[in-house]
């Protein structure tokens, strides 16, 4: 019981420290992004971009299964950010395969 | 193999009473100055949209001449939240049905699991935090090959048992580049709760896995450790590799497990007939696929045995499968294997079909 307690300290703890982190550094919502600029934070030209998707794309989902054919843009938002988490996928991988998969 | 710590009596109590509150103050700390306040992920247009998605299929395997009508739906409901939050939850629902063994009709039962229920915070490209029940990162069969329209063949690896499937508790978890050869990925967790009610299984246990992906040759290797806070609060560790080599549409995966409980290994491979020069339209379609493993009984009860679906001795096991891929999510399959162990040699066939099914909660736009 001791036991089960103190981990749930731990839990409770790490989640309220984590809020008021947050709300010490004064964040705010995040900032929208322009539609049409950029989804990655490194600049990549058009062509780059769609290059290093694509091979993002074949190299990442291949790890697991089939590549999987495109859906629409705001379906392919929720099955990466799925799969940044089951599959580990490393966040710049994330935000190219899905700047190539809703091109 | 039993690890020991290196210190006993009063310290080494303390140790472990202390052990869950330690993890959790480190992740802690190492957390609080990555919090990235800019960090945002979409526009308006790839709003992320919840989704209903899963598994459904239907098999008929054939055990040592038994014949069982396996039907499942496994739905998975994946709800995001803002810029940073993801919830998502999978659920199984399964009928397992044979005739009885003096013949009749086909009856059994239906099981149903939650397999997790967890809400994950992406707090920075390197953690993302994930409370509540989720599946135990331990390999990489249990949570990333398990639905039945990934896994290339549809028996279960014989060591899948060694470790608990599913925790509940606290995870820290991500991948990030190490250099432009090689991405890190981990996985921390505390699993807070012991229960063996049938549908919400878990067990007290802290562990963590390390993997290393090689982007160039397509290579993942990486180890898992697990230590038992309950029982007799045994260690177990493994091994995992994956290759999916860039010439060839071939994938292979392999795990190796050690515990208290047994141990053993599988190496499984899938090769699709892309690169067949006659018939592409259909044989681009083919996969073959075959598995090799082993597993080796530990020192447990034949109660414990039962109860944890394990083999009842030392066992090896080789099978042989078809894919046909239908569409994108939708898969014939067919299987033969063969196991020889000291409780008897015997025959397994599986027939069946698999899907995925992927359905917007929401309105999206156009592919």
């Amino acid at each position: 019981m001791r036991k089960m307690a103190t981990t749930i300290y731990a839990l409770v703890l790490l989640l309220a420290s984590l809020l008021c982190s947050r709300t010490a550094r004064g964040e705010g919502p995040p900032p929208k992004k322009d539609p049409s600029g950029p989804l990655v934070t490194q600049s990549y030209d058009a062509n780059t971009l769609r290059v290093q998707g694509e091979q993002r794309y074949r190299t990442n989902c291949g790890r697991c299964h089939a590549a999987p054919r495109k859906f629409p843009p705001r379906m392919m938002a929720t099955v990466l950010r799925h799969m940044r988490v089951r599959a580990t996928i490393t966040d710049e991988d994330m935000r190219l395969v899905l700047s190539y998969m809703t091109q | 193999m039993e690890f020991t710590l290196p210190c006993t009596g009063k310290i080494s109590g303390l140790w472990r009473r202390q052990f869950p509150l330690l993890l959790a103050s480190a992740a802690l700390m190492l957390s609080l100055p990555l919090v990235h306040p800019a960090w945002a992920q979409s526009s308006d247009a790839d709003k992320p949209v919840p989704i209903l998605s899963g598994t459904a299929g239907t098999f008929s395997f054939v055990t040592a001449g038994q014949n069982q009508l396996n039907a499942q739906i496994n739905p998975v409901l994946l709800l995001p939240l803002g810029q940073r939050w993801l919830v998502e939850s999978r659920a199984e629902f399964q009928g397992a049905f044979q005739r009885p063994p003096g013949g009749g009709p086909y009856g059994g039962p239906v099981s149903k699991n939650l397999d997790y229920l967890q809400a994950d915070f992406m707090a920075n490209p390197y953690v993302t935090f994930t409370v509540g029940r989720f599946l135990t990162p331990f390999g990489i069969f249990n949570e990333r090959l398990y639905p039945i329209w990934i896994r290339s063949l549809q028996q279960d690896p014989l060591i899948l048992p060694l470790s608990a499937e599913s925790s509940d508790g606290l995870m820290l978890r991500g991948g990030f580049s190490a250099n432009a050869k090689a991405n890190l990925n981990y996985a921390v967790y505390v699993s807070a709760i012991s229960t063996d009610h049938n549908n919400l299984a878990s067990e007290r246990n802290v562990g963590g896995r390390m993997g290393v992906f090689l982007p160039g040759p397509r290579i993942e290797i990486g180890a898992s450790w697990q230590k038992l806070l309950q029982d007799d609060r045994s260690n177990s560790f493994g091994f995992h590799f994956a290759w999916q080599p860039a010439r060839l549409p071939l994938n292979v995966h392999s795990e190796y497990a050690r515990s208290s409980r047994g141990s053993g290994y599988w190496v499984d491979a899938a090769y699709r007939l892309r690169q067949v020069h006659f018939w592409q339209k259909a044989m681009r379609r083919v996969e073959f696929a075959g598995r090799g493993e082993q597993f080796f009984i530990g020192s447990i009860s034949p109660e414990q045995v039962q109860a944890l679906g394990l083999s009842p001795a030392n066992t090896r096991e080789g099978e042989f499968g078809l894919n046909y891929y239908l569409q994108d999510g939708l898969k014939a399959t067919a299987s033969y294997g063969r196991q020889f162990s000291s409780a008897g040699n015997f025959n397994l066939w599986t027939v069946g079909i698999a899907y995925r099914f992927l359905i917007p909660l929401g309105r999206v736009g156009t592919p």
